[in-house]
């Protein structure tokens, strides 16, 4: 069979169209294959931000944050890309000892950020709750529009994609739903949840979220807000949990998060979840409770056992590679995820140290070395 | 707040089923988005002239004690099952119901154009419902197109008010005008209707091309018949047709088909304790309204006998819709009316030429924010599943803009 492609990348999302634009600036043909299904790229928030709960997390979110304000200059103007920092927010004490001792990790790395008291959290942000004890703020973090952005890496003459849903994958090519078979040297799966799919055996488990945005409110908020709670609260629960999560698009929307269920695939808004979510928010912004929210929508996160991407070979499966599990950071990370797997796939020195993120941790040893 | 029968929209669908539920004694909520009843048709205002058996209808709804009005309402949500979310200017509630009784009316079609952004051009049944609620327009010279008796309707409200009716262009054939003309004498007071309406500028096989102005309408160009024509004016209204406003029911779990929540004969729709009633299970005008709503009132307190005793009078109207869905049924030409810098979306500016290469509807708001804005897609998603026949998905909670403060009540689940 010839090669319909060098390579053949499943999923359209943000994670296969930063893998597709580093493959093909080297000038590999890149036939990218959507099934044009809702997906985590669509939902997210676009939120682009430094996280540190281990340090490989940290190492890859902070390479990608440098990629992103590199491309940033540019993305065209529908991208909404905007580096307008985050406040992670202290509703007390305790809350604020964590923001310092992520100050000092963070300052360890290099990175722009700052702690604000009280007063100068109000004065940053007056629409926030006036029993906040401060906040940490990171300058370098960013917004971005990411099906816009995920469009843009696409376009490249080297690229083509094509709207076909991916059945079946069997060694160095792939089956479509209409049976054509598609062949290429390599394989890479970056279609997120439904990677489970076509790749039973990944470690991948769907985490619900719900979003919502306001009317158009500009000048009221002007850096991404996060509670700091956010990383016990949301990150680390079993059950279903939220997090007040408030972004500032560039249009004068407010975005609201979030929230995160284990138990619920289902694309329906929950009401309750909604109402939960909300409350939450506006614990933290009194003021929000006075706005019009226009639409509410879900999204589900394709996350991995321990909240790092698998990004390499499948160790038994050659020629075909993985670029999934990127939970709720996959556009943060999309450019170091991409890096990551084309710098593996040509054999070279990875920018980052791979081996937190190799899908072996999971999936075994190679069966075919 | 607890009630044994709640009714969604209070136009004469909702006023009939209201009253016909009434004797039984159940306890009614009557609920509309309008400050007043009466629906889209019964619009009350400063200079609306309502026929007297609307205030006999509203006399009768203010005399029962077991019907509540709850006027400038919105449902948010559901709160829960058998349960709404609901808000008002002031405060937001969750409304308990038994029966579920849907009367949610129909809304205008816009169609696209060049210019139909313009100030001076509205739909049909928005000019009345402007002129209603006090809008002048004596002396101001006014075009009206599109299709179906609304145009007549629009232009003699128009002219009551003071205002020189030039043209009227529908886009229908002179055929099929004539086709359903002919059918009239079926529906006696439905002839007299229009008779007592028809207008001398009324062209058939016309429609509108672009609305010309600068910062606002000066004229319309016209195709009257295949010859183009330019009339200079200050007003252009256009009416493409009604839409039949399925969403709540939808996402309620109903059936829709054609368009339309579908019901039974009870008027009962596929999800238990909803009924369904008027536009919103397929357009066919007051009367087709007033006799489900009636049915689905009694059908919902048990008293079928009743509401059998009235099957005969509803077939006489859905035969009367059926007439008028084939004669007015939109041409193509009326759908290619825009240009590819036409705008499609009026909330986010978006032309067409930035939709068409998307392969439907979910992928072209993704990539160019049409149908993101205030109305949430209510026009331009009904003017895309015309133009490219793109299908709007489920709409989901808030169902329409609401204040966070309202969704702050939606609690745990049961």
């Amino acid at each position: 069979m010839s090669q319909s492609a060098d390579i053949i990348i499943i999923g359209a999302g943000i994670i296969g169209a930063a893998c597709a634009h580093e493959l093909a600036r080297r000038g590999l043909r890149v036939l990218v294959l959507d099934a044009g299904r809702r997906a985590a790229t669509a939902a997210g928030m676009g939120h682009l931000i430094v996280l540190d709960d281990n340090p490989a997390e940290l190492a890859l979110s902070q390479y990608s944050l440098q990629r992103w304000r590199d491309w940033g200059r540019d993305m065209p103007a529908d991208c909404a890309y905007r580096q307008n920092g985050t406040l992670w927010l202290a509703a007390n004490a305790e809350e604020m000892a964590v923001a310092e001792a992520k100050y000092q990790v963070l300052r360890e790395q290099g990175l722009d950020c700052q702690l604000l008291g009280a007063a100068a959290l109000q004065a940053a942000e007056p629409e926030l709750s006036q029993t906040l004890h401060g906040a940490l703020k990171v300058g370098g973090d960013g917004i971005l529009y990411a099906p816009n952005a995920a469009r843009w890496l696409l376009q490249h003459a080297q690229i083509e994609l094509r709207m076909a849903r991916v059945v079946e994958i069997d060694h160095r090519r792939v089956r479509l739903d209409d049976g054509a078979w598609l062949s290429a040297e390599v394989l890479i799966l970056a279609n997120g949840v439904y990677a489970r799919e076509l790749c039973p055996e990944l470690p991948l488990q769907a985490k619900k979220g719900h979003l919502l945005i306001t009317d158009r409110y500009p000048g009221r908020v002007n850096h991404t807000l996060v509670e700091l709670g956010y990383v016990t609260s949301a990150h680390n629960a079993s059950g279903p949990s939220v997090a007040a999560n408030i972004q500032p698009r560039p249009t004068g929307q407010l975005l609201i998060g979030a929230s995160r269920q284990f138990d619920s695939e289902a694309p329906e808004v929950e009401p309750w979840m909604l109402g939960k979510m909300l409350r939450r928010a506006v614990d933290y912004m009194p003021g929000l409770a006075g706005l019009n929210a226009i639409r509410a929508w879900t999204g589900l996160r394709a996350a991995s056992p321990d909240g790092l991407p698998l990004l390499g070979e499948h160790p038994q499966r050659p020629g075909l590679w993985l670029a999934v599990g990127h939970e709720g950071l996959g556009v943060t990370t999309a450019p170091g995820s991409a890096d990551l797997l084309v710098a593996q796939l040509f054999g070279e020195t990875a920018p980052l140290a791979p081996d937190a993120y190799l899908p072996q941790r999971f999936l075994g040893v190679a069966a075919h070395a | 707040m607890k009630v044994d029968i709640l009714i969604i929209g209070a136009g004469p669908a909702g006023m009939a089923a209201a009253l016909a539920a009434a004797p039984s004694g159940a306890r009614i909520a009557l609920l509309d988005d309008n400050p007043a009843v009466g629906g889209q048709i019964w619009r009350d205002g400063p200079q609306a002239h309502l026929p007297p058996q609307v205030h006999e209808q509203r006399r009768r709804l203010a005399a029962q004690s077991t019907i509540q009005l709850l006027t400038a309402s919105r449902v948010i949500a559901q709160a829960g099952p058998k349960q709404l979310l609901v808000e008002d200017a002031a405060c937001a509630r969750v409304i308990e119901y038994d029966k579920l009784i849907l009367c949610t009316g129909a809304r205008e079609l816009l169609l696209p154009f060049p210019g139909w952004t313009l100030p001076g051009v509205t739909g049909a049944g928005g000019l009345q419902a402007l002129i209603k609620g006090g809008l002048p327009v004596a002396g101001e010279r006014l075009v009206i197109a599109g299709s179906g008796p609304l145009l007549l309707a629009s232009a003699a409200t128009a002219q009551a008010n003071g205002a020189r009716v030039l043209q009227i262009a529908e886009q229908a054939s002179w055929a099929a005008v004539a086709g359903f003309a002919a059918q009239l004498p079926r529906w006696p007071h439905k002839l007299l209707q229009a008779l007592g309406l028809w207008h001398p500028g009324y062209r058939a096989s016309s429609h509108v091309i672009a609305a010309l102005g600068d910062s606002h309408l000066q004229a319309v160009r016209l195709s009257i018949n295949g010859q183009v024509k330019e009339v200079p004016c200050e007003r252009l209204a256009c009416g493409f047709g009604l839409i039949a406003n399925t969403q709540l029911g939808q996402a309620l779990g109903c059936r829709i088909e054609h368009n339309s929540i579908a019901v039974d004969n009870w008027q009962a729709s596929s999800q238990v304790d909803i009924y369904a009633a008027g536009e919103c299970t397929g357009f066919g005008g007051s009367e087709k309204a007033l006799v489900e709503g009636a049915i689905a009132g009694h059908a919902a307190v048990g008293d079928l006998a009743a509401a059998r005793h009235l099957w005969p009078q509803r077939q006489r109207w859905q035969g009367f819709a059926r007439a008028l869905q084939h004669s007015f049924a939109l041409g193509e030409p009326v759908k290619q009316l825009a240009t590819p810098d036409t705008l499609i979306c009026r909330c986010e500016d978006i032309a067409l030429a930035d939709l068409r290469e998307h392969g439907g509807w979910t992928p072209a708001k993704l990539a160019s924010r049409c149908g993101m804005g205030a109305c949430q897609g209510r026009i331009c998603g009904a003017a895309t599943q015309v133009l490219f026949g793109w299908q709007p998905p489920a709409p989901r909670p808030p169902f329409s803009p609401a204040r966070i403060d309202t969704l702050l009540q939606l609690g745990q689940p049961e």
